[in-house]
């Protein structure tokens, strides 16, 4: 097993064909998933005719906006969690000096990237996050009730290129042409994952935020935050 | 299906139809209802739910029953629409005994955790979904499934003749003139301003609240009218029950009946289910984007004549009062300004609660809750807990509530909880302390005379 993943082949494929092939199922994934829901919902009149671009952004405003709603202020601990989980999670792939330099290699692309020790910093976040996620699962009744083994399994689809690429950069404990490996295989299933798991909040949040700022704000006058 | 504890309550809608239950016959409806009826907004819920718990302290009933896990709004999702879609129907009769407990004893549709998900998730929505499943199957709450059975062979609530209706009004309106100088009672009355559709309480043992609107409408000379015939009654159960059909024939009844008297607007009782029927349910059932007729709830109706100087305050009340906000008119309405600005015109010392307007707690009765009579009224008060304390805690004397499922709730908390509070619509506000001109008011006789 470890010849296999530590191979040139295997490598090859991780860094080729499969590379594409997720961000192939990840982007038309993603865009089925939205185009198919918004032309169903388009059908469904009790939703289409009341939506109102005006109190969707309202309430998108209100939920990405940390402590902008009042659920968000019972949960301060909680929030700040939520935020630097999600904002680590989203910027240190993209600003990743590494990811950076591979894309230029390949497109002549790159984005801004942030210094080493601060994508450091980011990656621990995103982990230690995703810990507080697991403890919170098995700690608190109401979310113990609701906690099912493929809760656990996207928590760790998310966490397991942090822990991978973190271990690689650092060369810690493993082997680095073992970590190397399993980080963009890992980093290629939860692109794949995305759009046909529950991480497919990242394209319905807006939608479902969407649905109900419409019917709360335009049609029943009142605030859904 | 998950086992949670739960006293056991005997009521035979639940327990004997559903021994006449058949697996087809369960597998069949809800696999209709969640295939056939409900659309797009259920499949792209339960994928999008993070199973984050979130939404568990906008339940009261979660918050009153000390945290129990299983009231949260997920775990009741969890119970019953998670266990339907993974078995793919394939369910025995004790979950639907169990569903049924949940969407209609344990969830008062108010909307409060819609509030509370950060993926606007409308949790009310799916419970709805439950009842109408269990609807169809016919394991409902005796009682409520008793009143909707009203409304299809009465067109009433509670089951009243059309004949005794308009008996009842030609006595309160002989009643009324006791006080009012040739009140009236205008029945049918072909291109009025205003239809008044009542509660049916208010035409079989309530009839002072019809007395008191009649009495605010002839002080405030509005151009008023009621319908003699069926149609009349604001109330809808069926809407409660899941039973769509039937809610529909009640609401074009409305419409039809204001429609045939010609008249530019509908006020419904102060009643909070009924505007909700009235104004979504029943109207997107029949179609209509918006109801075809102007509705208005008391609350807005009252708070423009005042605002209008139609109705003028004498005096107004000096003991500490607070108010409710019934779900079905704030949070789904916006009127809790209107509300307050009322309490605030004819109250001297308003205590507000905490939380307020549409973050306020539901009474633990709406959605047909309060109708589910003695079996089910222990799990009520005790469901009302947070909502009862929150009352408790403004110091007020009075509670003042347009809404006859809040009021009457919150009635039997006070003595359920031995309180000294008292409840009060804002009709008998006004009742006692509008400006009358002396040649409204009656000539009171003397006994002699009488």
């Amino acid at each position: 097993m470890y010849e296999f993943l530590t191979s040139p082949a295997f490598y090859d494929l991780l860094k080729g064909p499969l590379v594409w092939i997720s961000c192939i199922v990840f982007i038309g994934g993603s865009m089925y998933r939205v185009i198919s829901l918004l032309s169903k919902a388009k059908k469904v009149r009790v939703v289409s005719v009341y939506m109102s671009l005006k109190y969707s952004l309202r309430s998108i405003f209100h939920w990405i906006i940390p402590f902008a709603s009042t659920n968000m202020r019972k949960h301060p601990w909680f929030t700040a969690v939520a935020f630097l989980f999600h904002i680590c999670l989203i910027v240190t792939p993209l600003t990743l000096l590494a990811h950076n330099k591979l894309w230029y290699e390949s497109w002549q692309i790159r984005l801004w990237s942030v210094p080493e020790r601060i994508a450091d910093i980011m990656t621990l976040t995103v982990i230690f996050c995703v810990v507080i996620f697991i403890l919170r699962r098995i700690i608190t009744p109401e979310v113990r009730f609701v906690t099912f083994a493929s809760d656990f399994a996207i928590l760790a689809i998310v966490a397991a290129p942090f822990i991978s690429g973190f271990l690689a950069y650092h060369q810690l404990f493993f082997d680095y042409k073992l970590m190397v490996a399993l980080h963009i295989l890992s980093g290629e299933i939860m692109l794949i994952a995305i759009p046909f798991t529950r991480l497919s909040h990242m394209l319905f949040f807006w939608l479902t935020r969407a649905y109900t700022g419409s019917d709360f704000g335009a049609v029943r006058h009142s605030r859904d935050y | 299906m998950i086992k949670v504890q739960r006293k056991p309550v005997a009521d035979p809608g639940i327990e004997e139809n559903a021994k006449k239950l058949t697996p087809e016959k369960i597998e069949k409806t809800i696999n209709w209802v969640l295939t056939k009826e409900a659309d797009i907004r259920l499949k792209t819920f339960v994928e999008t739910c993070i199973h984050c718990g979130l939404c568990s302290e906008a339940c009261h009933y979660f918050l009153s029953y000390r945290r129990d896990s299983s009231y949260a709004p997920v775990a009741k999702v969890r119970q019953t629409l998670w266990d339907m879609l993974k078995s793919k129907g394939k369910v025995d009769a004790e979950s639907v005994k169990m569903y049924a407990r949940i969407a209609y004893t344990e969830c008062n549709i108010c909307r409060r955790c819609s509030m509370y998900c950060p993926f606007g998730i409308d949790i009310a929505y799916m419970l709805n979904l439950v009842r109408r499943i269990c609807g169809l199957l016919g394991v409902v709450p005796q009682y409520l499934q008793d009143q909707a059975n009203s409304h299809m062979y009465t067109y009433t609530q509670a089951w009243l003749a059309q004949d005794d209706w308009v008996d009842t009004v030609q006595f309160i309106e002989d009643e009324l003139r006791m006080d009012i100088k040739n009140a009236r009672i205008p029945l049918d009355k072909i291109g009025a301003e205003v239809m008044y559709s009542p509660h049916s309480l208010e035409a079989k043992f309530k009839t002072n609240l019809l007395s008191n609107i009649a009495y605010i409408l002839n002080v405030a000379g509005v151009d008023w009218t009621m319908p003699s015939f069926d149609g009349w009654d604001s109330t809808n159960q069926a809407m409660h029950v899941g039973d769509n059909e039937t809610m529909g024939m009640v609401e074009r009844m409305h419409f039809e009946a204001a429609m045939k008297l010609k008249v530019k607007k509908i006020m419904t009782s102060e009643c909070g289910h009924s505007f909700r029927a009235a104004v979504y349910d029943g109207s997107r059932w029949l179609g209509w984007k918006e109801p075809p007729i102007t509705y208005l709830q008391p609350t807005q109706f009252f708070y423009e004549l005042i605002r209008d100087g139609k109705i003028r305050i004498a005096q107004k009340i000096k003991e500490p009062v607070t108010v409710q906000d019934p779900c079905s008119i704030v949070r789904n309405r916006g009127l809790g300004g209107m509300l307050r600005s009322i309490v605030n015109w004819t109250c001297e010392d308003f205590r507000d609660v905490n939380p307020r307007l549409e973050h306020n707690y539901c009474c633990c009765a709406g959605s047909g809750v309060i109708n589910y009579g003695p079996p089910w009224k222990f799990i009520r008060m005790e469901g009302g807990r947070v909502k009862i304390n929150q009352l408790k805690a403004t110091g007020a004397k009075i509670v003042i509530t347009p809404c006859h499922s809040c009021h009457k709730s919150i009635e039997e908390m006070i003595h359920y909880y031995k309180l000294d509070m008292r409840v009060m619509f804002i009709s008998e506000i006004l009742v006692q302390n509008m400006y009358v001109p002396e040649e409204m008011k009656a000539e009171k006789k003397t006994e002699k005379e009488v």
